[in-house]
């Protein structure tokens, strides 16, 4: 079940976001450079098919990180119950083509240290083209049925879910594509959420919410 | 802290000091304690590291000699010889690096004096430095094929540095009638972008294929295998099956050995082939500033430090990318991007007299098959222990059964790549 966080540095996730102001930490700033020829700049990317990184929840961050990093499910829950810094992530098996044989390279310290920077940066939501009617539908998707994990439009980071708002549309549809396909695992709740989304409104639900996320641009 | 020269310089005022970049032979020179950087080469990896010191410590001069105005990016170069890209999308200026307080200088560096830590240009001026770091590319051995003389490169383009080559090869292709024979040489190992030749192979038969499909291209190699050559023998079978014929070393000694530009005659050891269009890609060695200033060892190629990137024959100067012997790493964009970022955390450590970050290092490398068919190879490396290598400790290939759809996926990841990493080099 997903846990739900009131805020972003719980008790044992402060220990990561403490390292988010040791802005002159040289090991941190030379892990993220790593990440940001593909991801942009501080993590706001500039390719529509790579996905924001900046301002992601640090526990969210690491949940995708470790998925990508332990392809196997068992192996991926005893590295979470290992750490105590892991306390609060739920991850879940998640489909990538590159990312996982990226993630394998670096140790949980290191993705902590990925983890902290990223969450520390401000989201620049990009201009991009959206029609209309189709985000004035997904909002009516959104409020009915994401709002609930993905607060303020999308926006929020402090429930430890993805940032919706201004998530670029092709990188939203391959994610949701992974998802409904099962090749990305998700909480119970979600799922249970995406099948009503499919059988009522089906794919074009879909496609309506990847126009609104879109649209959410400040 | 390292300080200038000053005792050539120290008569200066700070108004001819300003006046350095273009009076003749007055050195630009800071006095006083400000550190100097100059970068040699404003490519993958010259215009990151002179950024990512900028950003480190914005008290760092640092300037920034390019040869040309525009750069144009050898990534995404074989799309625009397939004809899927207009030459412009791969053009980028250097006005964005200029908001960083990074002075560009649109000249050729011609010479670097060690001793008097000075880089002089074709324009006649110099830099001085504290820290050089020389980010030159590729240059190719002279006379490693003969007949390939400057003439023979206007007829048999290398496009093996983007721009002008690039547009000359693809009009070759577009002069070409159905039926004709385009023969591709890749050089021998080490060289920029090993899998570009077979990219190229790619994106040549991707325009044959629709546009003149009895045409056929031959890739005469100077290499027994090369990089994804799995998944790329697999790609031309799915989407160019009997077009692209590979010839390994072993069945042309070596590849080809000899061009008549005249006649357009190709020559191996064992045969001649007289072709319509030649892309002649030659042996290649480090840019010649990198030469020049006595970077190289024998092996035409330059030795460094791989924790900083600092030259092991000479201490202060710095070569990053593809002249570089970075072992385990690929001379490509990425990977002279990653090495740009440790080298700048390594030059600003030592001009700061601070200890540096464990380097970590990335490559990730997308090729285009075809237009719903990309492939890549990624891997991150740490420094051995005992220095004496880059080491791969994760990554490799996409897999030999991906699915149409993931095929599909990596071909969007690369144009996000592209759009992300010009971003870093150029804004």
């Amino acid at each position: 079940m997903l846990k739900k966080l009131i805020a972003v540095c719980t008790l044992t996730a402060a220990s990561v976001c403490q390292t988010v102001y040791a802005e002159s930490d040289p090991n941190t700033t030379m892990l993220t450079n790593t990440c940001v020829a593909c991801h942009g700049n501080v993590g706001n990317s500039t390719g529509p098919a790579i996905p924001n990184i900046a301002g992601l929840s640090p526990i969210y961050f690491i949940g995708a990180m470790l998925a990508y990093k332990y392809e196997d499910e068992d192996q991926l829950d005893e590295i979470i119950d290992a750490d105590v810094d892991f306390e609060d992530v739920e991850a879940f098996p998640r489909y990538s083509t590159i990312m996982g044989r990226i993630a394998k390279g670096y140790t949980e310290e290191e993705i902590k240290l990925m983890a902290a920077y990223f969450s520390s940066q401000e989201a620049v939501r990009p201009a991009q083209t959206f029609d209309v009617a189709m985000a004035a539908e997904g909002k009516k998707l959104h409020n009915k049925y994401c709002e609930k994990c993905h607060e303020n439009e999308g926006r929020s980071a402090d429930d430890d879910t993805g940032v919706l708002a201004g998530q670029w549309q092709p990188y939203f549809l391959y994610s949701m594509h992974d998802f409904s396909n099962g090749e990305r695992a998700m909480p119970k709740k979600m799922k249970k959420t995406l099948d009503k989304i499919s059988s009522t409104v089906g794919h074009t639900g879909i496609e309506q919410l990847a126009h609104y996320y879109a649209s959410v641009q400040d | 802290m390292k300080t200038l020269n000053r005792r050539d310089f120290i008569k200066l005022g700070s108004g001819s000091v300003l006046a350095g970049t273009t009076a003749m032979s007055i050195p630009h020179v800071a006095l006083g304690a400000t550190k100097k950087v100059v970068v040699i080469g404003g490519g993958a990896g010259g215009t990151i590291a002179a950024k990512y010191i900028r950003q480190a410590d914005s008290s760092i001069d640092v300037t920034l000699i390019e040869t040309n105005k525009e750069y144009y990016t050898c990534f995404m170069s074989n799309e625009v010889i397939g004809g899927d890209r207009k030459i412009d999308t791969i053009k980028h200026s250097y006005e964005g690096l200029k908001k960083h307080g990074i002075n560009v200088v649109n000249s050729m560096a011609t010479a670097v004096d060690a001793d008097k830590k000075v880089v002089m240009t074709a324009a006649g001026d110099s830099f001085s430095f504290d820290r050089l770091i020389v980010s030159p590319g590729v240059t190719f051995k002279d006379g490693a094929i003969e007949g390939y003389d400057a003439a023979a490169e206007e007829a048999m383009p290398h496009a093996w540095k983007a721009g002008h080559q690039t547009a000359l090869l693809r009009k070759q292709l577009e002069s070409m009638d159905d039926g004709g024979l385009v023969v591709i040489s890749p050089p021998p190992n080490p060289f920029r972008c090993p899998p570009g030749p077979y990219e190229r192979a790619c994106q040549i038969a991707h325009y044959l294929k629709h546009n003149k499909p009895k045409s056929k291209i031959l890739i005469l190699d100077a290499k027994d295998k090369f990089s994804k050559q799995g998944l790329f023998t697999q790609g031309w079978k799915a989407r160019y099956d009997g077009m692209i014929d590979w010839v390994p070393a072993a069945e042309t000694g070596g590849g080809i050995k000899a061009v008549d530009a005249s006649s357009m005659t190709v020559s191996t050891d064992f045969d001649d082939y007289e072709v319509d269009v030649a892309n002649i890609i030659p042996p290649q060695k480090a840019g010649k500033i990198a030469e020049l200033a006595g970077l190289t060892d024998d092996s035409g190629w330059c030795p460094v430090d791989l924790g900083t990137f600092e030259s092991t024959l000479h201490a202060g100067m710095y070569v990053i990318g593809d002249a570089s012997i970075a072992t385990g790493m690929p001379k490509s964009g990425y990977a002279a991007n990653s090495q740009a970022k440790v080298c700048a955390a390594a030059v600003v450590a030592s001009l700061n007299d601070h200890d540096m970050a464990d380097p970590s290092y990335v490559n990730t490398c997308y090729s285009l098959v075809a237009p719903d068919y990309g492939i890549s190879v990624a891997a991150v490396y740490r420094l051995a222990e005992d220095r004496s290598s880059i080491a791969k400790v994760a990554g490799g290939l996409t897999p030999s059964d991906a699915s149409a759809d993931a095929l599909q996926r990596e071909v969007q990841y690369a144009y996000s790549w592209y759009d992300n990493i010009v971003a870093d080099m150029f804004t």
